[in-house]
């Protein structure tokens, strides 16, 4: 076998990646997860596999994600807290905390210098800083997902979103659009309380990276974090694979035990 | 590693013993109800249980009830009963579940035992406020509900020496409930009965505490879920030779398990502390998501918690007020870190989980930064799990078991 598969199936989106021997990546595929996961598994990694060139009889598979245990042809599953580090370690190779903000659920996790975990936080049961906020507001205002970031980028100003919950924030909304606010500003608005959520769960001192779908598909959010940071931010070059890249990683190392 | 996988649950032989004397307290209760001779006194679970026992009093704990809702699942189907008569869904879900299952008139204990109808109805309510504000505003309710007298003892909070001022203080206090007491129970208070029922207790709780000390003993004999339930009789039967007898069978299992070196948890790899209060209805998943990861929960703030050293009954009444003050859950953050810093060096944990637990914020000791200070303090990580005693609501399964399971493949790479 010369190839490590890594399949991350996460509440939003599934993600396979492939690497070789040398850790590149040669594969990789992203699907809606839906409700079957093991149909969702079975999609996104075959994808993967036609883009690299090999099947699962050439792999290792590692998986990963809320619907890690839902993979048969896996070798063994992951937390995705694990694969999150593993995989951001590989791409920034120091200490870093790295932040994954997903569809569900954000983490915060803290890698020191060799690449181990020192500590990680995920968020409240509540949709406060997760693609699901972005989402839940989105659809409220009938914006599809993909015009949020050019939108935010248009905004002249920052409409202040103070309430925790969704709904709350929903009905902010509300009082905005009739106070006059434009949806540009209410799209940074609802950035800037993604961001908010997500520097109030963990002390972040040191260097950060950034992750997941919503950093992927936003890169206005990450350039409005390293304002409020006032810090360079680490992108990796697949932000959404990070945790599926990370189980590759660790399904090769199973192959050097 | 995967907590999907098959596990090997290790019954607690003594089970069959507790069951029964439990059985025979709630009958014992339901019949003191019944015999308008005999009173029946609700307490709170850390109350001055002792002084009611020797006032002849058949002593119920409706934190003990509470529970029992919990671990049967019921407390989501009543908590909604209490909330819409103006109880908050965010304080007590022991307090909101109980007083919705009364609402609804069902209790698990008359499933459980048959010919029970009801929880015992009692002739006075007496609260310590030395856990929270909740447990007599629980009571309150009742009283008002009855029109049965409430009375108790309230205890400062936070503190970290026990001044002699505060001892006397609730050692008034306790003094002041005698007549009272005397008046319903019909009998005249004697310090020799006081004495006896305390020696009882402490022998009990003793015992209890041999018990959990032989966890730390590696690989260690029970679980933390198994605790939570044989903790039941050093609740609501301290102060009987029956729970005495009962903690010298369970000692004499836990010591031949360690003869045997036999774990609770099959080839132990990890070992942690469980701070705050058990998820009630979610015990066996619990028990079994560790065992799959090869860690055993082991230590907890919650079980030690009726552990009374200081009872002695040469000074009831003062020993009395010390046991009830000096307990974790009174004391200040200094006091708790170098509590549980003692623990985890004792029982040579590799970790601490703290639940925070969302209604019962006495209870959650992560709220004011002790994990982070622990964590430096002691040098071992630790995890703060959300969720709840009884309301099952607050709980998400998925992200606590990702949270669990990271936390283990966190200790494996160290």
């Amino acid at each position: 076998m010369e190839f490590f598969a890594g399949i991350d199936i996460g509440a939003s989106t599934t993600k396979a990646v492939i690497i070789n021997t040398k850790g590149e990546v040669i594969g990789y595929s992203v699907t809606d997860s839906g409700a079957d996961f093991e149909l969702a598994a079975n999609q996104t990694f075959g994808q993967a596999c036609e883009q690299a060139g090999c099947a699962l009889d050439d792999c290792i598979v590692a998986s990963t994600g809320y619907g890690r245990n839902n993979v048969p042809f896996a070798s063994f599953a992951k937390t995705e807290i694990s694969c999150h580090a593993e995989g951001s370690f590989h791409n920034f190779p120091r200490a870093h905390i790295l932040i994954d903000i997903g569809g569900q659920d954000s983490k915060i996790i803290k890698i020191d210098n060799d690449g181990k975990r020192i500590n990680f936080r995920m968020n409240r049961k509540c949709a406060a800083g997760t693609g699901a906020f972005l989402e839940e507001i989105a659809n409220r205002l009938k914006i599809r997902l993909d015009e949020l970031n050019g939108l935010a980028e248009k905004a002249q100003d920052n409409v202040q979103i103070s309430s925790y919950c969704t709904v709350f924030a929903a009905t902010e909304i509300l009082s905005r659009i009739r106070e006059g606010s434009g949806v540009p500003e209410i799209i940074k608005g609802i950035f800037t309380s993604v961001i908010k959520r997500v520097l109030e769960m963990d002390s972040m001192e040191g260097d950060l990276a950034v992750s997941g779908g919503v950093v992927a598909h936003n890169p206005f959010l990450v350039k409005m974090f390293e304002e409020k940071t006032g810090k360079k931010i680490f992108v990796p070059p697949l932000p959404q694979l990070t945790g599926a890249l990370g189980a590759a990683l660790y399904a090769r190392k199973a192959k050097e035990v | 590693m995967s907590a999907d996988k098959k596990v090997t649950f290790k019954k607690i032989k003594a089970t069959g013993q507790m069951r029964k004397i439990m059985a025979d307290y709630f009958y014992d209760l339901d019949g003191a109800v019944k015999d308008e001779t005999q009173k029946v006194a609700w307490c709170t679970s850390v109350g001055p249980a002792e002084l009611l026992l020797s006032l002849g009093f058949k002593v119920y704990y409706p934190e003990n009830h509470a529970a029992m809702l919990g671990a049967t699942r019921q407390a989501t189907n009543y908590i909604p009963v209490a909330n819409a008569i103006g109880y908050s869904p965010d304080i007590c879900s022991y307090l909101t579940s109980d007083i919705g299952a009364y609402l609804k008139k069902e209790t698990p204990l008359s499933r459980a035992y048959e010919g029970i109808e009801g929880i015992p109805k009692p002739d006075v309510l007496v609260f310590n406020t030395n856990q929270c504000r909740d447990v007599q505003d629980w009571l309150a309710w009742y009283s008002r509900e009855w029109n049965i007298p409430l009375m108790g003892v309230s205890t400062f909070r936070n503190i970290g020496e026990i001044s002699d001022e505060v001892l006397a203080g609730i050692v008034q206090q306790l003094k002041d409930l005698v007549p009272k007491l005397e008046k319903i129970s019909g009998n005249k208070f004697d310090i020799d009965k006081f004495r006896e029922t305390m020696a009882a207790s402490k022998e009990c709780t003793e015992l209890w505490e041999k018990v959990l000390e032989t966890n730390m003993a590696s690989p260690a004999p029970m679980s933390f879920f198994d605790a939570t339930i044989h903790m039941g009789p050093a609740v609501v039967l301290r102060g009987s030779q029956t729970a005495i007898d009962y903690y010298e069978l369970l000692l004499k299992e836990m010591e031949e398990r360690l003869a045997d070196g036999v774990g609770a948890v099959e080839d132990e790899k990890f070992r942690l502390y469980w701070e705050g209060m058990p998820i009630w209805g979610k015990l066996r998943d619990m028990s079994e998501l560790f065992i799959g990861l090869n860690t055993a929960v082991i230590a907890s703030t919650y079980c030690n918690s009726w552990i009374f050293k200081a009872f002695d009954p040469a000074d009831p009444f003062l020993s009395t007020a010390r046991a009830y003050t000096e307990i974790f859950i009174v004391r200040d953050e200094e006091y708790k870190e170098k509590y549980i810093e003692d623990v985890v060096r004792n029982f040579k944990l590799d970790g601490i989980l703290f639940h925070d637990s969302k209604t019962c914020p006495t209870n959650s000791n992560n709220r004011y930064g002790m994990p982070e200070r622990l964590e430096k303090r002691l040098n071992i990580p630790s995890l703060t799990i959300n969720g709840d005693l009884n309301d099952l609501r607050c709980y998400s399964e998925e992200q606590a078991k990702t949270q669990i399971e990271a936390f283990i493949e966190q200790l494996e790479a160290m």
